[in-house]
């Protein structure tokens, strides 16, 4: 288990030298100058290219992606063209927001779903079923910013019971930061609680037709140990396996949510610095997410021998 | 635990989730302000941006300050005044201003920041290189020693839109005017938190309590006493304008700068908020061409297309049907400027005969070249102005190829002169604050100085001509009669087509009083 916990974690490190490669040669053949937008409408060409050299955008690919890859060897994720702060500074501003959005929907989304689609595998063809499966077609095929809107306006504007936007961070009192986390966490969970929940429900499918669940039932256990304490634990391995694919869901799901919530997260930090050409904010954030969506499918990897004593590393 | 009492203790335990926010009690102190957009760049000298010009105002001071109508009033100084057949001017401080570090305002920091700012603005280029010397003849005295008459040299120094002439702590005047200051030091209102900030989400700015307000005249525009009635302001950044509009309806914010067109009738609509135009000066839009390259190289070509123009049409698109919020009347000034005219805007007026605009082209030359349009889709004013204006060439019969990208794409590629075969372009679509356009000392889209010139490079010798004259010119009738000249050639060169003018209202709560007019400033205004 130890050496494929190392292999697996030195495995990262070719994926992430990929990853960096891809995302500056990306970045250097898409359109956009960040000196042009650092300048304003009004500079003129002249004063444009006097900001370029500045900055040392002038220089050329090779240049440029060794002097970054040396800065990263080192620790160093550069610093923002137009902030003037450490990227690894404004990631660590933005990280609360956006980790605490991400576990809580992903905490709501498994308290919900797993039992939506247990109830919906129990009772398949019935009312429950159609109706936990209406719920999960609507959350699959609903945009999270319409969900977004819907929430804010019913919450927040008619009902006055939560904030329309921002963040509280967890500093300032736990409930506070509960209540700004709400209706971002339901808006971002839709389409995951949907996910999770039909997968679920055809995971449990296949296991309630098993011979050793009809032994179970024979032999006389209560429903509930029947769905939750056998049928679930060996139709986790599926569920483990798409809440871990839906991560990366999550991450594209934080950046409109944190948008339509003014959430001061990560999402936003990447949407900002692309439209800007904030070409160090975008490396940093895109290495960064990669790195964590390597780190959760590791995680899932290791989970399946939790699930199932079968699987061994 | 029976069910019920679960159930009981689960709802309590709920109820402050959903309980109103805290005590209010040091609300009226706090105002919590949505800007137009992120404040990203800090140095007012380093970017044109309005937003950093708006935040600029808050933690810098300048030495004079325009008033509502216009004109220059003494801000930081005590005394000006011009001896010498206009050659030598001196400038005097107010006794007791102080940097936000607790260091005094002397006279040698005013003359490194106005080198500094003089090395970027074009009204300050201008004023510099009338200027032989510029020193400070003692702690409080600021001297100019002029190789020809500057009569326009407090509106320079006093100029409310950007680059703002704002005076900072010598070392960091002395910094190079290409590299940006983060620092912010100054002498305003209000002083920056950098330690609060989160670029794109807050910017927090408290009270300083050394400012020493001017103790006479009255608040109007930059003029006047800046008295500071907040403790703290807040500008959240909000870049969802539905949210920000939810936001300003539930009170969790207290003004928002720019509301949306599309979203002005639901705003007005709510009980606790207020519209308000405080900008009277407007946007005026336009389409600029490049005259690197055909078809726009042609002066003929570009004169036909003032035949095609309706700035109602395009106008109806960025601010909708209430023509309260646009005019269709611009020429090459705002209407509020005292530089507009009518000379030769007739052209622009009556119904609009696209065949004879065909006809016109067709003897001007114009033989079914590319046009590379470009329209910044990502701002729904230069989208909607950008929709319109593409159509209107297509109409003319022009072969457009619209390009329609984010706004970061256009300031890359529009600064290409490349043909449009090869990255290049051929129009587009913008609009700037009514002060830049206000007078030809800062109108960048009015000169002619060629491949110095603002994007689209026209070479108008004439327009250059006359803009020198205007600085020399004597007085406001003088001026005044020379940007008649100035829009008459304007109308011959053509450097770009006027759109209309729209003016951007402002929204905020009914208890936010006493906004001055002009820019959005944060002094004079209160909270009940």
């Amino acid at each position: 288990m130890r050496a494929y916990l190392l292999r697996r974690i030195l495995a990262t490190i070719p994926v992430m030298a990929v990853v960096a490669l891809f995302v500056f040669s990306l970045l250097y053949i898409a359109p956009g100058d960040p000196a042009a937008v650092i300048a304003g409408d009004q500079a003129s060409p002249e004063q444009i290219a006097h900001i370029r050299a500045s900055l040392g955008l002038d220089r050329p690919f090779l240049m440029r992606f060794g002097d970054w890859l040396w800065h990263i060897l080192h620790g160093d994720l550069g610093t923002s063209i137009f902030t003037n702060l450490p990227v690894a500074h404004m990631i660590a501003q933005r990280i609360q927001p956006t980790l605490s959005l991400m576990v809580f929907t992903l905490a709501l989304s498994l308290i919900i779903a797993i039992p939506m689609g247990v109830i919906a595998a129990w009772q398949q063809g019935k009312w429950p079923d159609r109706l936990i499966m209406v719920f999960a077609v609507l959350g699959f095929s609903t945009p999270v910013f319409v969900i977004g809107y819907v929430l804010a306006f019913v919450f927040a504007l008619e009902l006055k019971l939560l904030p329309v936007q921002g963040f509280t961070p967890i500093e300032q009192g736990f409930l506070p930061f509960l209540r700004s986390l709400i209706l971002p966490a339901f808006t971002l969970g839709g389409i995951y609680i949907a996910l999770i929940a039909r997968i679920t429900r055809a995971a449990m499918l296949d296991v309630l037709s098993q011979d050793y669940i009809r032994t179970a039932r024979a032999k006389g256990l209560g429903q509930g140990a029947v769905l939750f304490v056998h049928a679930l634990k060996n139709a986790a391995v599926p569920i483990v396996t798409v809440v871990g694919l839906g991560v990366a869901l999550l991450i594209g799901g934080a950046v409109v949510t944190e948008s339509v919530f003014a959430i001061p997260g990560l999402g936003r930090l990447t949407v900002d610095a692309i439209l800007r050409r904030d070409y160090p904010v975008i490396q940093g954030v895109v290495l960064l997410f990669s790195f964590v969506y390597v780190l959760v499918n590791l995680a899932v990897d290791l989970l399946y021998t939790v699930f199932d004593p079968r699987i061994r590393y | 635990m029976k069910r019920r009492a679960f159930l009981q203790s689960a709802a309590a335990a709920m109820l402050p989730l959903t309980a109103p926010g805290l005590a209010y009690g040091a609300e009226a102190r706090l105002l919590k302000f949505i800007p137009q957009a992120d404040l990203a760049i800090l140095d007012p000298i380093w970017t044109t941006a309005y937003v950093t010009r708006n935040h600029g105002f808050l933690v810098f001071d300048t030495l004079f300050g325009i008033d509502g109508q216009f004109r220059p009033q003494l801000q930081m100084l005590e005394s000006a005044g011009a001896e010498s057949d206009g050659l030598l001017w001196r400038l005097r401080l107010r006794d007791g201003l102080k940097f936000h570090d607790g260091t005094p305002v002397l006279a040698r920091d005013c003359v490194a920041s106005i080198r500094r700012w003089g090395a970027r603005d074009a009204f300050g280029q201008a004023l510099l290189a009338a200027t032989d010397e510029l020193t400070a003849s003692d702690d409080r005295s600021i001297v100019f020693r002029l190789k020809r008459p500057f009569p326009l040299l407090p509106d320079a120094l006093g100029k409310a839109s950007s680059n703002l002439p704002a005076m900072m702590p010598e070392r960091l005047a002395k910094t190079d005017p290409f590299t940006a200051i983060t620092d912010m030091i100054g002498s305003g209102p209000y002083r920056f938190k950098a330690d609060e900030r989160v670029p794109g989400s807050l910017v927090v700015y408290e009270r300083f309590a050394d400012y020493r307000p001017r103790d006479s005249g009255t608040p109007d525009w930059i003029a006047g006493p800046k008295i500071a009635h907040f403790d703290r302001i807040e500008w959240h950044v909000v870049p969802d304008s539905a949210t920000a509009s939810a936001a300003l309806q539930s009170g969790e914010v207290d003004w928002w700068e720019q509301p949306t067109f599309d979203l002005l009738p639901l705003l007005k609509g709510a009980p606790e908020v207020t519209i308000e135009q405080i900008d009277p000066t407007g946007f005026p839009s336009m389409a600029r061409f490049n005259q690197l390259w055909p078809p726009f190289d042609n002066p003929a070509i570009r004169r036909a297309l003032l035949g095609c123009v309706s700035e109602t049409d395009e106008m109806t698109a960025v601010a909708g049907t209430d023509s309260h919020l646009w005019r269709a009347d611009l020429g090459f000034f705002p209407p509020a400027s005292p530089m507009a005219s009518t000379a030769g805007t007739a052209i622009l007026q009556g119904p609009r005969d696209y065949d004879k605009v065909k006809r016109d082209l067709a003897a001007a030359g114009y033989k079914g070249e590319r046009v590379v349009a470009m329209i910044a889709t990502d701002f729904p004013v230069l989208n909607a102005m950008g929709v319109v204006g593409a159509d209107m060439l297509k109409r003319a019969g022009m072969n457009v190829d619209v390009l329609a990208t984010d706004w970061g794409t256009v300031v890359q590629r529009r600064a290409k002169k490349d043909s449009p075969e090869k990255g290049g372009w051929s129009v587009f679509f913008t609009s700037f604050s009514g002060l830049d356009q206000f007078t030809p000392a800062s109108y960048v889209a009015l000169r002619g100085n060629g491949q110095n010139a603002w994007f689209g490079w026209p070479t108008a010798p004439k327009l250059e001509e006359l803009r020198d004259q205007w600085f020399a010119a004597p007085d406001l009738a003088a001026q005044k009669k020379i940007c008649e000249q100035i829009q008459l050639q304007a109308f011959v060169d053509v450097p770009f087509l006027p759109l209309g003018l729209y003016y951007q209202p402002t929204a905020h709560r009914k208890n936010v009083t006493d906004l001055l007019k002009g820019l959005p400033i944060f002094w004079n205004v209160r909270k009940g």
